[in-house]
């Protein structure tokens, strides 16, 4: 069975919960943006929690399907239509054959994920069926989705028609949206004022904010401790020795505009980061909207554990009232 | 050289093994690198060689953060110990500089260059003190060049001249950076040369290009049908200087599937390399003839 692509959306792509093991040859874990609402997703149709489903980002796709499946479709708010009539979100739906499924306007949040029984069944590329668009590699042949494509689906799996996520542990940020921030990193390398104002600070998330990162604007440039810069760095303060980047981290060029790198991350490169964004939080930043206002939330390593596992239980509660 | 440990969030350990690049740092950060892949250190996932740092992804349900750093320090003592002898390969890389296709990609982008009225190749030379074009691409294809870390994107080579500091050719980056750059393009930044496996955003000034595939998602080509990556760290590369005729020609090659990459095996032994650089390259790139 298939799915007929009749409108892409805006960038519709392949994502499952990404391809580890490859980050120090520069190709990045990728995976989907919002990974609860991914399993949620899967959870809802009876698939295995990380089979592959279709990410879209601020406007849904328009899909027909050729076979009667069970879809879902989670993450941000998105009215969502079977031939045109609504259907509630974080539920399991039934869709018979020829059905076509499409999407109003965003309402809030950023990106969807659309689950079918079976899961997306194109090739594995390096152990996952995630769309690495700059290297051309997993997905639907690389790349997002286009009108006309035909994506496969695998062998149905069960689920129960109807279930449905109780809106309690939909998981989404609030307004301002605020990120959990362990400093660190090249965290010396700002003024202490600087180190303030960078928790203090309002911020926006600036339009250039896709899979590979986003930019925030609206606070203060933050002020370098003098030094003399070290050999092959570059001589801008906010330049380094090209170094790794941790997935989360948050660099800021030239001590501009901070930039918090996601799943499709490029691996390294010679800016300094502040910090980074903990692994509870990195699925909230995927929901972000341009203009979006956002406070960095400074946190240590213990809370950062503690956010951990209240994420780990949240899943856990989602599991057991879809069991 | 002082190593700085701290973490990257709940899920990272980052090690700096110097501020500064220099071979010393690449090799710290190699021998600690190897030294914890043969730790076998439970809940690693990653391990992410720099240039002068590395970076470890773990999974905190399985190790507590403080627990990975202790382990890791505990490596550094011992890394500090073996010997900075590694079997790598050295690698001839045909090079055609001044080629027409980043020519024409770097006079889009002229806006947004340090020096508008002059190629990428000609500023190089005149911000490294050399007489022209020809001169710099003497020195740049005259050393062999260190694989000291893989990545930004898909399989792309960061490397570092072989040469005594004093020779090594720095250059800044675009004022801002491009939104585009050939696939292939030989590029440098800072003390760092690099092949652009794709096709892409990128900052660093660009010199030539490469006939060479470095990166094959579809693994069609015959060098990279094992792995879709060509590069790894500690790699040794010869940059060859090539006119149009042999690119094209190596062009063909590799649509045909006849392009061999000139590879050899060789050791490396970063103690007789310092004691004479000139003396070693030239065994080294003796290797390729």
């Amino acid at each position: 069975m298939t799915i007929k692509v009749l409108h892409p959306g805006l960038s519709t792509t392949v994502q499952d919960l990404g391809r580890p093991g490859y980050f120090h040859l520069g190709i990045p874990v990728g995976g989907a943006m919002d990974r609860l609402a991914l399993r949620a997703a899967n959870m809802l149709v009876g698939n295995d929690e990380g089979a592959a489903c279709l990410e879209a980002v601020f406007i849904g796709p328009q899909l027909e399907f050729t076979a009667p499946v069970r879809i879902a479709v989670t993450g941000a708010e998105m009215p969502i239509k079977l031939d045109g009539v609504e259907q509630p979100g974080w539920t399991s739906l039934e869709v018979k054959p020829g059905q076509v499924l499409s999407f109003d306007y965003l309402k809030s949040g950023a990106r969807i994920i659309i689950s079918v029984s079976g899961g997306i069944d194109v090739p594995l590329a390096l152990g996952s069926r995630s769309t690495y668009p700059i290297g051309a590699l997993g997905g639907f042949k690389g790349r997002a989705i286009a009108a006309g494509d035909e994506l496969p689906v695998g062998t149905a799996a069960s689920g129960k028609a109807g279930a449905s996520v109780p809106e309690a542990l939909r998981r989404m940020p609030g307004h301002p949206a605020e990120l959990r921030v362990l400093p660190g990193l090249y965290w010396h390398r700002i003024l202490p004022e600087s180190q303030q104002s960078f928790f203090a600070d309002q911020w926006k998330v600036a339009p250039e904010a896709d899979r590979m990162g986003y930019r925030f604007r609206g606070g203060q440039a933050l002020k370098f401790v003098e030094r003399e810069q070290p050999f092959g760095a570059g001589s801008d303060p906010s330049n380094i020795v090209d170094s790794c980047y941790p997935y989360g981290s948050i660099q800021v060029p030239g001590g501009k505009e901070p930039i918090i790198l996601h799943r499709d991350a490029v691996s390294g490169g010679g800016y300094f980061m502040v910090g980074t964004v903990i692994s509870a939080d990195m699925d909230l930043i995927g929901q972000l909207q341009p203009n979006m206002p956002t406070r960095f939330v400074e946190i240590d390593m213990d809370g950062a554990l503690a956010a951990r596992a209240d994420r780990k239980a949240l899943l856990q509660k989602i599991r057991a009232a879809l069991a | 050289m002082m190593t700085r440990y701290s973490f990257g969030g709940d899920e990272h350990l980052f090690v700096e093994c110097d501020e500064a690049m220099s071979l010393d740092a690449f090799f710290k950060s190699l021998s600690m690198t190897n030294a914890i892949r043969d730790a076998g250190i439970k809940g690693v996932t990653e391990i992410c060689p720099a240039n002068a740092s590395f970076q470890i992804k773990f999974d905190p349900d399985l190790i507590k953060p403080n627990d990975i750093l202790k382990e890791v320090q505990g490596i550094e003592s011992a890394a500090a110990k073996t010997e900075p002898v590694i079997k790598t390969r050295i690698i001839e890389i045909p090079v055609f500089y001044q080629d027409p296709w980043t020519h024409e990609t770097l006079m889009r982008f002229r806006e947004r260059h340090q020096d508008p009225t002059a190629s990428d190749l000609e500023y190089a030379a005149r911000v490294n003190g050399l007489a022209d074009v020809d001169a710099f691409i003497r020195a740049h294809s005259g050393s062999p060049w260190f694989v000291s870390m893989v990545g930004f994107v898909a399989g792309l080579p960061f490397m570092y001249q072989m040469v005594e500091r004093a020779k090594q050719l720095q250059v800044p980056k675009y004022l801002r950076p491009r939104t585009d750059t050939p696939k292939l393009t030989i590029g440098h930044g800072g003390c760092f040369s690099c092949i652009y496996s794709v096709r892409g955003a990128g900052g660093y000034q660009m010199f030539g290009i490469t006939p060479m595939p470095i990166f094959d998602p579809e693994q069609s080509i015959s060098y990279l049908r094992d792995f879709m990556v060509f590069f790894r760290p500690g790699d040794i590369v010869k940059f060859k200087p090539i006119k149009q005729d042999e690119y094209d020609h190596a062009l063909g090659e590799v649509a045909s599937g006849r392009f061999a990459p000139l590879i050899r095996d060789v050791t490396f032994d970063f103690r007789d390399f310092q004691k004479d650089m000139t003396g070693y390259n030239a065994k080294l790139e003796g290797a390729l003839a």
